[in-house]
């Protein structure tokens, strides 16, 4: 049959979709019995250790392997030269000047941050391959390091990439509607000279690696990985290897988290293939902590330089204009595409028609950002949400209200943004009112008095974030005009095998978001099977011919992309089941055909019936004497394709991702102005993801989020020093909340259903960044009694927050207030 | 360079004892992971912060990356594999299913290796002992408060 034909599905009576289904994958989990990639052994498999820089900046005047190549137990080395010589510069996403960086699997010529790998040695014990590594002799000519983006490009800075003639990688700017009119009918102009979100990572437990085997006979390569988002890194790794990408079959199963942070490990996969060639023998990697830290994946760091917002006295919001500028780390491994991605939250949640972004990249001597959970969203959201709530304290206006009065209504939807990006549903007002009521809002002045007769400062803040969620990669052409990508795809097949076994592949690598378990939910309903007679298969793997191009799992789209394929792949296998019935019951019309019981029968004789395992028999195993026109496989694939269309480049308008999920969190806290300590004393996170189909994951990824935004508002930052060195490269250093660190939280729900999703559904989980901009509203709040500085890093440890207590016109000067 | 030396070493892990060469430097986690192939036990750091290596040697509690498998001779072990009676999962592993209180699953054998050593010690801990249990096992992905959720209710 054609993927077009409609399927009449009759809904089950208690369908398992929008049920708290038990995981599948837990009982696996549970037991040690999950299959992570350090987990793996291949007979004879070497162990790859990489030799990584210790200078921020320098050039390489000669590298020598060879006492670590006759150190006992080694197999093999691999250097930058050898790199040079065997691959050519991965693909850049960039136009000129970031398009001319030459980035390879290992360092050629010269380092640019520190942890860079320049030499790989593999060994028979990952003992021996550090030992060896220890070995190997690498010269250097240091190079001053560059380590603030606001003066990577001045006069006298050294150049990281010579090839691009200075530190710019990529400039944009966008500007939609009138700025000069909403200026001028402005009553006040609010000026903020810098704000400054800061860079760190959701650090997943399990840190990246790969088992690589090489087939001489065939010359195609395995890679068991972590890796989260295999389309991107094949498409990268084949031209860089002058491979085809059939030559590259990537094989996933449990990911220990990812959180965006296992896209970009192509260079280390690079580096596995080549000496599984080399060598001749099975490569494992596993990446230390320190070396994750030191190398892998930070989130974007981003300024917003000579801010200026259009506001009327009543605090309606009109427009603003900023200069963003991202300090991309030494490479451009996933960037410059967070210049674009933010623009898909361009007016935040708030009415605002006109907006200007001046964006700027630039390279530093730090480790490469790529996507970090909220990727560049959150960061323009915690723009959006401090200008927010500066306009409120410098205008004297209730945050509460200034948001109500600009907050995009319910009525509106769906709302084309002024970009031309169309939020879905949501009702944001509601999800606030929802929020404020779980912290007893209405307590709140009692509760600050009664703070105050403790010597502790209360202060409340909101932090209200959209998730937007599936991607229209034709986004990427307003970084890029020559980029030919555009929309978005996942693939699912869904088969019934010859004993009725009902089979279900994905194109998706979860890392804990329940994958297995939701599939099954949507196949049941459509199948009216139990959830336990659905298989889904762990994790992806590029034989089973169930992805796309843009698989994996990232961006929030999961429940969109992910489960709509499995609903079109169910859907064209239950037409085939009816087909079949009805060529096995005599030619009774499909239409007089029903699912139910784990079978297909007859609606008015429901003693016709034939169970799955015949369905499956007849097809696999006993087909003679079928009629010749019978066209069912029972092996069904559905590519999901949302509807997109290519955005205008010259404009930069048009429909940047599919669903935008909402989230509005509330924290309160006390602060102890003695020290500067403070602690959340209560919290609500009230989440709206559309149709969820099923609950208890949902609120698991809800949790989950506000935690590490939680950890990032308080603690978590990749710090430092002028030298390029990382002052936090483990967990005594960058501190991840633990358990006694949590707040009370209290947490609530709405479900506005998609109209463009197949299920209503949105994607979800990346939507913490509400805590990170709920903390720094409540610091500023809690700080109004003493000298009311203004919050302008995202990150407020105790030590930060101290000095603003000591000295609040510090950071209080960097907002003027003008009559228009 | 250090010049590895070596050791001929019994362990009882879950039950079955093994005998085993190791190298005087090879830490607990590894030769449990690697020699014994017994990976339920993670890594997830390398400065004893994370607890996903966390066993029970003798009765205690300990990050077994924080170890040299030469100190466990003539130890007896429990892992996260022997948590389960054949197919039966423990009440703290099923009570961890039940409340959400994994999502990756990496870190779960440790937490649930310090949840087991907790309500051994203390059958019915209230919220704080739960949470000062627990300090030792960084979750990235749950923000514990399922976990507390988890092993209050298999508490009682």
């Amino acid at each position: 049959m054609s993927a077009t034909e409609t399927v009449e599905v009759t809904v089950p009576v208690v369908p398992w979709s929008g049920q708290s289904v038990p995981r599948k994958e837990d009982k696996r989990l549970v037991q040690g019995q999950g299959v992570f990639i350090d987990d793996m052994k291949r007979h004879a498999m070497g162990y790859l250790h990489f030799v990584r820089s210790p200078y921020a900046h320098a050039h390489i005047t000669s590298i020598d392997v060879s006492a670590a190549e006759a150190h006992p137990g080694v197999y093999g080395t691999l250097t930058g030269e050898e790199v040079a010589s065997l691959t050519d510069p991965f693909f850049q996403i960039a136009s000129v000047p970031g398009a001319n960086v030459k980035d390879y699997a290992l360092a050629v010529g010269k380092v640019r941050h520190v942890g860079e790998p320049i030499v790989a040695v593999v060994a028979e014990t990952r003992e021996a391959a550090r030992d060896a590594s220890e070995l190997v002799e690498v010269e250097f000519e240091p190079i001053d390091a560059v380590t603030d983006a606001r003066y990577a490009q001045d006069d006298g800075v050294p150049t990281i990439h010579e090839d691009c003639g200075g530190n710019l990688m990529w400039h944009g700017v966008y500007e939609w509607g009138d700025l000069d009119a909403a200026f001028a009918e402005a009553d006040k102009v609010v000026k903020i000279d810098e704000l400054h979100f800061h860079r760190f990572n959701s650090t997943p437990l399990e840190c990246d690696g790969a088992l690589v085997e090489y087939n001489r006979g065939t010359g195609q390569w395995t890679l068991y990985t972590n890796n989260q988002f295999p389309g991107f890194a094949a498409i990268m790794m084949g031209p860089a290897m002058r491979s085809g990408l059939d030559k590259l079959r990537f094989v996933t199963q449990d990911i220990g988290g990812g959180f965006g942070n296992k896209i970009t490990s192509h260079p280390q996969l690079v580096v596995c293939c080549l000496l599984a060639r080399k060598l001749n023998r099975p490569i494992q990697w596993t990446e230390w902590r320190t070396d994750f830290h030191l190398s892998m994946s930070h989130g974007n760091e981003r300024w917003f330089l000579a801010t200026e917002v259009a506001v009327k006295n009543d605090g309606t919001l009109l427009g603003f204009r900023t200069r963003a500028l991202d300090d991309a780390g030494a490479y451009l491994r996933y960037e410059p595409l967070g210049g674009v991605i933010w623009a898909q939250v361009t007016p935040g949640m708030y009415k605002w028609r006109h907006i200007r972004v001046d964006f700027t990249q630039v390279a530093t001597n730090k480790a490469p950002v790529s996507p970090n959970r909220g990727y560049s969203r959150m960061q323009h959201l915690w723009f959006t949400e401090r200008v927010i709530d500066i306009v409120a304290h410098e205008l004297d206006l209730d945050p509460v209200e200034v948001r109500k009065r600009n907050y995009v209504t319910v009525d509106d939807m769906p709302y084309e943004t002024p970009n031309g990006c169309v939020y879905d549903s949501g009702d944001y007002a509601r999800m606030l009112d929802i929020a404020l009521e779980l912290v007893d809002y209405g307590s709140v002045a009692e509760r600050r008095a009664d703070a105050e007769a403790r010597g502790k400062l209360l202060g409340i803040g909101i932090g209200s974030t959209l998730d937007s969620g599936t991607n229209n990669f034709g986004q990427s052409r307003l970084i890029n005009p020559e980029l030919q990508f555009s929309g978005n795809n996942e693939v699912a097949t869904v088969k019934l095998d010859i004993f009725g076994e009902i089979v279900v592949t994905l194109g998706t690598t979860p890392q804990g978001q329940g994958h297995e378990t939701t599939a099954a939910q949507v196949v049941a309903d459509i199948l009216r099977c139990s959830v336990d007679d659905v298989h889904v298969r762990a994790g992806h793997d590029s034989y089973w011919n169930s992805h796309a191009g843009f698989s994996g799992t990232y961006a929030s789209q999961f429940a969109v992309t992910g489960l709509s394929a499995v609903k079109g792949a169910t859907e064209m296998l239950a037409a085939e089941i009816k087909k079949l019935a009805s060529a096995v019951f005599g030619g009774v019309p499909v239409e007089a055909l029903e699912l139910a019981d784990g079978g297909v029968r007859i609606k008015e004789s429901p003693d016709a019936f034939l169970p799955f395992m015949a369905c499956g028999a007849i097809i696999n195993a006993n087909n003679a004497g079928l009629p010749d026109d019978l066209d069912v496989t029972l092996n069904c694939r559905y590519v999901y394709r949302p509807p997109f269309q290519v955005p205008d480049v010259e404009t930069k308008f048009g429909n940047l991702t599919l669903t935008y999920a909402t989230q509005i969190h509330v924290a309160v806290i006390e602060i102890d102005p003695e020290t500067g300590y403070y602690d959340i004393v209560d919290y609500a996170a009230v989440d709206d993801c559309g149709k969820r189909i099923n609950p208890q994951i949902v609120e698991g990824q809800v949790m989950g989020a506000t935690a590490q935004a939680l950890g990032a508002a308080v603690h978590e930052h990749f710090a430092y020093d002028e030298d390029g060195n990382l002052l936090t490269p483990n967990f005594y250093d960058y501190h991840v909340p633990h358990a006694l660190d949590m707040p009370p939280l209290r947490t609530g729900y709405v479900e506005s259903p998609s109209p463009f999703t197949p299920l209503g559904t949105k994607g979800m989980g990346e939507g913490g960044g509400a805590g990170i901009h709920a903390v720094c509203a409540a610091v500023q709040d809690a700080l109004r009694p003493r000298g009311g500085a203004i919050v302008w890093d995202s990150c407020n440890p105790y030590h930060r927050v101290w000095q603003m207590i000591q000295n609040p016109a510090e950071a209080g000067d960097k907002v003027t207030v003008e009559s228009a | 360079m250090s010049v590895a030396t070596g050791k001929t070493i019994t362990v009882t892990i879950n039950g079955e004892t093994y005998e085993r060469d190791v190298e005087a430097r090879k830490l607990l986690i590894h030769f449990i992971r690697d020699d014994l192939d017994l990976t339920g036990s993670h890594i997830g750091c390398d400065t004893g912060n994370c607890g996903a290596c966390s066993v029970i040697v003798d009765g205690v509690l300990v990050k077994s990356c924080m170890m040299l498998a030469v100190q466990a001779d003539g130890a007896t072990i429990e892992t996260v594999e022997g948590l389960a009676e054949g197919d039966q999962l423990s009440k703290l592993q099923q009570s961890f299913s039940d409340m959400h209180a994994l999502q990756c699953g990496y870190c779960t054998p440790g937490m649930l290796m310090s949840a087991t050593a907790l309500l051994r010690a203390n059958p019915h801990p209230n919220d704080a002992e739960i949470r000062k249990a627990l300090q030792g096992n960084i979750c990235r992905c749950t923000g514990y408060w399922n976990i507390f959720e988890a092993v209050k209710a298999a508490s009682e």
